[in-house]
């Protein structure tokens, strides 16, 4: 009975997190007043497990060797990661109003030179799996047993590159790599399934020799339970985590919608999405 | 599967002049790479090798023979490969990656750029076969083009080793340098030019192996033997030919530039390379940033895809064995002298 209260709770407490990291998204974007909202949004609830429940970090010590990783290979949603690092205490919250400005460390896409808690700089969509990849293998052969979790962009997968790092994790048994496709459905022209067909991610996963699972990657409850049951369980294959998620989640107006790839919201529309986002996912639900 | 026994196995019944992969690649600059590392991995377990389903090209099957638990063949997967030095570096391992110098310079151009010189990781990229030593396999395998696309990249260093004894120097000096590495191969049937390991190399201090007074002839890796040899033959016609071997093109030794042009005025470069970007070119730039007063002339590859054909007779075509190159050296210092 406690655990479950337990569990409550703390489902509680990462659904404010998920919230925090679009209200921050919101508020660094008006700073640059141009940016990937809806990138973050599907990914916040992924944040928020990943970095307040499942990883193992050391914000006093970013380069702790036995951490585990995690690789923004859709770097474009770093936005919503840089609030989760500073929050964590990597670096101070004020050096997130810098973001974009002249001679920042925060841009649109993570830079590991500059920014204490990223694990690897991207952007050029296509390399973090195979980055991850590398950084399983030397854990492996180092002995650690740090895990390595790489968020991959569902458009993503249509880099060949990908497609490499996915053939190579499986003979090489990299049973410490997580990767987590963000099921978000849309690339920056469309839908992927109209634009260049992914589906079914699973299926071709699982050709490849990896194990595969889905989750609802907006329901932190499942998530919590999913991450919990992976933690506990040996595997000896990588193990893709397909996220159903959707672009824009959280503010009706950006949901699926093409128009918000990028894009900017001057002050009314963003007091407006910053008050839905306060209401939270359920209050529509 | 990571080394294939087989490979060590002389077949007694090929006719004299048969080869394979095996027999033909003897201890040249980028054959000799695998022992070295093997040699440097017995001390330290930080170092590992990568390949792409070229280990017996490169030889670095001697290293996967002496430590399979540190090496890895990724089968033809190149891109793929750049991106998990990358990642690897990151966890305390220093990567040696090895495979033909076109499909890192230019396949795995962008990867090198965003993810191992941009976070300025000690990814060391051995790019063998580079230049037009793959001959008549044609334009897919050359690398006329590499210094010109590596060089741009900030962070990068780049090493252009002539013979086993220099790359095994230039391998061993820098194992702990900081940032990523461009080592430019040979083939691994390169003509030896250097004798001792201690003296062959010293990061971007170029070596200034001939002394001479009409001409400085500033070279490294593939051409430098023709250059050596070329300037032997000049000098019993009278022609006194001062020779640089460049071996380090980042950074580049900018004084021995200005050096070699107090010394001679003269200065013609010589490289198995596009005249765009390569050593021409960066011995171009410190004459001009530093305007310095000489007489100046690029040889190699004009702006042009290479004809095919068997190495030797490419060099003999384009004036790069030592007679083209002393052909070439003759008609730039008559030339001049006449004017």
């Amino acid at each position: 009975m406690s655990e479950i209260v337990n569990n409550q709770k703390l489902v509680r407490d990462l659904e404010e997190k998920a919230k925090f990291i679009r209200l921050e998204t919101v508020r660094l974007i008006d700073i640059a007043k141009s940016g990937h909202y809806t990138s973050v949004f599907s990914c916040a609830e992924l944040f928020s497990v990943l970095y307040y429940h499942v990883m193992s970090v050391d914000p006093s010590n970013p380069d702790w060797e036995d951490r585990d990783r995690f690789v923004l290979s859709k770097g474009h949603a770093a936005v919503g990661l840089y609030p989760v690092l500073a929050d964590h205490g990597f670096f101070p919250k004020e050096w997130l109003d810098s973001y974009t400005r002249v001679g920042s460390a925060f841009g649109d896409h993570p830079d590991m030179r500059k920014i204490p808690g990223i694990d690897f700089s991207s952007g050029s969509l296509g390399q973090g799996l195979s980055v991850s990849a590398g950084m399983a293998i030397g854990g492996k052969m180092s002995n650690k047993d740090y895990k390595v979790y790489c968020m991959l962009g569902d458009g993503e997968l249509n880099e060949g590159q990908i497609w490499e790092a996915i053939l190579s994790a499986a003979n090489l048994q990299l049973n410490n790599l997580v990767a987590i496709v963000d099921r978000n459905q849309m690339s920056l022209d469309g839908f992927t399934e109209d634009i260049m067909p992914v589906n079914p991610i699973d299926q071709k996963f699982e050709a490849f020799g990896w194990e595969t699972c889905h989750v609802d990657g907006h329901n932190l409850t499942d998530l919590v339970e999913l991450f919990d049951k992976i933690s506990s369980t040996k595997r000896e294959k990588p193990l893709v985590i397909i996220a159903d998620t959707l672009k824009g989640k959280g503010v009706e107006g950006m949901e699926l919608n093409n128009d918000w790839h990028l894009g900017y919201l001057a002050e009314k529309d963003r007091k407006k999405v910053e008050e839905e986002i306060h209401r939270g996912l359920q209050s529509r639900t | 599967m990571v080394y294939n026994p087989v490979h060590e196995k002389f077949d007694n019944s090929l006719d004299e002049g048969s080869w394979n992969i095996s027999i033909a690649n003897g201890e040249g600059s980028s054959a000799v790479s695998g022992k070295v590392l093997a040699d440097i991995r017995n001390e330290r377990d930080d170092i590992v090798v990568f390949t792409a389903d070229v280990m017996y090209s490169n030889r670095l099957a001697d290293f996967a023979k002496a430590h399979p638990e540190s090496f890895i063949n990724f089968g033809i997967s190149e891109q793929h490969m750049v991106s998990a030095a990358a990642g690897i570096a990151t966890t305390g391992k220093i990567p040696y990656i090895g495979t033909f110098a076109s499909f890192l310079s230019l396949l795995s151009c962008e990867q090198i750029r965003t993810s191992v010189a941009y976070p300025n990781l000690p990814v060391r990229l051995i790019g063998h076969h580079s230049g037009m030593t793959m001959g008549f396999y044609g334009t897919s395998h050359h690398a006329l083009e590499d210094l010109s696309i590596l060089r741009s990249m900030a962070e990068m260093t780049i090493i252009c080793p002539t013979d086993p004894v220099q790359a095994e120097a230039a391998i061993r000096s820098t194992v702990d340098h900081s940032g990523p590495i461009y080592f430019r191969m040979g083939r691994g049937r390169d003509k030896q030019v250097y004798e001792n390991v201690s003296e062959a190399f010293e990061l971007g201090k170029a070596n200034e192996l001939r002394d001479g007074k009409d001409v400085s002839v500033i070279t490294n890796g593939l051409t430098l033997r023709s250059v050596v040899d070329a300037a032997a033959q000049l000098e019993e016609e009278g022609i006194s030919v001062n020779v640089i071997d460049m071996h380090t093109i980042k950074p580049f030794d900018d004084e021995a530039v200005k050096r070699a042009v107090a010394k001679t005025g003269k200065i013609m470069t010589v490289e198995e390379h596009s005249v765009i970007g390569g050593i021409g070119s960066c011995a171009a730039e410190v004459i001009a940033d530093n305007n310095l007063n000489c007489e100046f002339s690029r040889h190699g590859i004009y702006d042009e895809y290479v004809l095919i054909g068997p190495p030797a007779a490419l060099y003999n075509h384009y004036d790069l064995d030592a007679e083209g190159v002393a052909k070439r050296i003759r008609e730039f210092v008559i030339g001049s002298n006449n004017e």
